[in-house]
């Protein structure tokens, strides 16, 4: 009888929830491996009768694509890069020194979050022209790199923060500067956080899509705006479409599923102190 | 090499601090500066002062209050479903049952997805002759013809706003879920040796427990899907027509296609203001609610 309600009253609900979530995107992926003759025929039948590789292969061979993920890919490494060099000194900073103005700038980092990118991405492009940087990869790891800074720091400081600040104490006693405690002490132990702020930043700007379409898009096209591209085409070839989208979403997704606990955490974790 | 603990602080923020100068105020210092000017993309020369002149245009533009009204509709029905799908989802996740682990990680998908795709995803299962959804519908007698979901005027909207639901109540699912684990179970001990019901315990612990967590979700999720504007633009790029313009979107398309700068930039600024005036308000009421 239990055994009953556990099952009417929890499972059989989320496994609806779950067909919700994963539906769609399962629907996307097995449309990517099925051949054109069962996708273009109306209505299309749930269950496939062949599976094929060709429209992976074609988008691979045939079109762009293959530079595009090349692209994707630089950027999203420039903008992991250059933004654990600018958060972790500034979230070192927030987490072990109290100066003047220290409240104020912590709001100010979240606050810059709100703008939206309209407002942003307008005189960006003007910058960027006139610095002769309009579409190259430079354009899109700053632009990537600043947009995130935000929670880059606030989850870098909430990691730094659980790291005992006597270790810091006691290197400084032993004679280290502050930079050599950052380097020597802070550094080791926070390389989980570096993870976690890692693949976030890599999601973030592999995903990326309205920077991307305005800062670059002709000599450097990430996989989002070539996708988007396809799409506007006259006409929709679905089965190329739904294998671009299938490896796009590949890599965001096994990041976000290996990296999920420290994302989330986080996130609540800033809500939980307020 | 001996730096003053003083300086040090300075030093190591330095870097952070001049790229969002550089990258985000001084834009939005010039997007200000912009909305006072007559910009045209294809006229650089000429950029005459018009002072408040694109404000004036703004409230006197029936696209502008039209963009806001369905703006109003896209983050207020979008947000609330997400929360309440979100919500059930969490206390579903909470319970204890064999799959519980896998459940948890699935449900995230499509959080993580770009937007790019999950408009695709959705274009693909809305698509009027091949489309998932009037399939289903058809079969199942709840359509009596496929329905041309996102080119319809009465459906767009609705369609765009299923799309974001989608993309965002994994969201709440797990940060609620977080918030939840984060109850002492003596709370709940203590309520059901009062005598409480399930449902009051839900109202008396659950939710008082959850407040701080609802209430900052909430808000960045209502940022989000306020200035967001690439998943429209993806499945319906504001039409048909003018129906799923929302603001930030009617702002691009404005300054972008349009090429009228100047206006699209004050489009930009209007937005940001009323957001900074519904955030404002909200953070202050959640201080006073909130228990000292």
């Amino acid at each position: 009888m239990k055994r009953l309600r556990l099952f009417l009253g929890t499972e059989v609900p989320l496994l609806g929830i779950l067909a919700f979530a994963l539906g769609p995107w399962v629907w996307m992926m097995l449309s990517s491996i099925r051949p054109d003759e069962e996708l273009t025929h109306s209505p299309v039948s749930l269950i496939p009768g062949a599976l094929t590789l060709v429209h992976h292969i074609e988008l691979l061979q045939r079109t762009s694509f293959a530079s595009n993920l090349l692209d994707s890919l630089v950027v999203a490494v420039g903008a992991v890069t250059l933004g654990l060099l600018l958060s972790l000194p500034a979230a070192y900073a927030f987490s072990r020194f109290r100066f003047p103005g220290r409240r104020l700038l912590r709001v100010q980092f979240l606050v810059v979050n709100m703008f939206p990118v309209v407002l942003l991405v307008l005189p960006l492009f003007f910058l960027l022209r006139r610095l002769g940087l309009l579409d190259t990869y430079v354009a899109l790891i700053a632009g990537h790199a600043t947009f995130t800074l935000p929670f880059a720091i606030w989850l870098m400081t909430s990691y730094i923060d659980g790291i005992p600040p006597d270790l810091d104490e006691a290197a400084m006693i032993d004679g280290a500067t502050g930079v050599q405690v950052l380097r020597l002490v802070i550094l080791p132990l926070v390389v989980p956080g570096m993870v976690a702020v890692g693949i976030y930043l890599f999601i973030a700007s592999w995903n990326e899509y309205l920077f991307a379409l305005m800062l670059a898009g002709r000599n450097v096209r990430t996989v989002t705006v070539a996708l988007q591209m396809f799409i506007g085409e006259n006409e929709i070839h679905w089965g190329l479409l739904t294998a671009g989208g299938t490896l796009v979403a590949l890599p965001a997704v096994v990041l976000f599923l290996f990296a999920q606990k420290h994302l989330v955490g986080g996130l609540t974790g800033g809500a939980v102190k307020g | 090499m001996k730096v003053s603990s003083r300086a040090l602080p300075w030093l190591l923020l330095a870097p952070a601090l001049a790229a969002t100068v550089l990258l985000v105020l001084a834009p939005v210092a010039q997007t200000l500066w912009l909305s006072l000017h007559d910009v045209i993309l294809f006229r650089p020369k000429s950029q005459p002062f018009v002072g408040f002149g694109n404000y004036v245009a703004v409230l006197n533009d029936p696209m502008f209050w039209e963009s806001l009204g369905h703006s109003v509709v896209w983050v207020v029905v979008s947000v609330a479903l997400q929360f309440g799908l979100g919500l059930a989802t969490a206390l579903l996740l909470n319970r204890r049952f064999a799959w519980r682990g896998v459940a948890r990680a699935l449900v995230i998908v499509p959080w993580a997805l770009p937007s790019v795709i999950i408009g695709l995803v959705w274009t693909w299962m809305l698509d009027f002759n091949l489309g998932l959804l009037n399939q289903i519908g058809v079969r199942m007698g709840l359509l009596d013809a496929p329905v041309a979901w996102l080119a319809r005027p009465d459906t767009a909207m609705a369609a765009v706003i299923l799309a974001v639901v989608w993309q965002g109540f994994p969201f709440f699912a797990v940060t609620l879920l977080a918030g939840l684990q984060a109850i002492p179970r003596e709370h709940y001990e203590a309520a059901s040796i009062d005598g409480a019901s399930t449902f009051a315990s839900f109202v008396h612990v659950t939710l008082p427990g959850l407040a701080p967590v609802i209430a900052t979700a909430l808000l960045l999720r209502m940022i989000w899907v306020s200035n967001s504007l690439d998943l429209i633009l993806v499945m319906t790029g504001g039409g048909p027509g003018t129906t799923t313009h929302t603001l930030p979107l009617y702002a691009f398309l404005k300054a972008w296609s349009g090429a009228n700068y100047g206006y699209g930039s004050a489009l930009a600024v209007v937005l940001t203001l009323l957001l900074l005036v519904v955030v404002i308000a909200y953070a202050r009421r959640g201080m006073r609610d909130a228990p000292a």
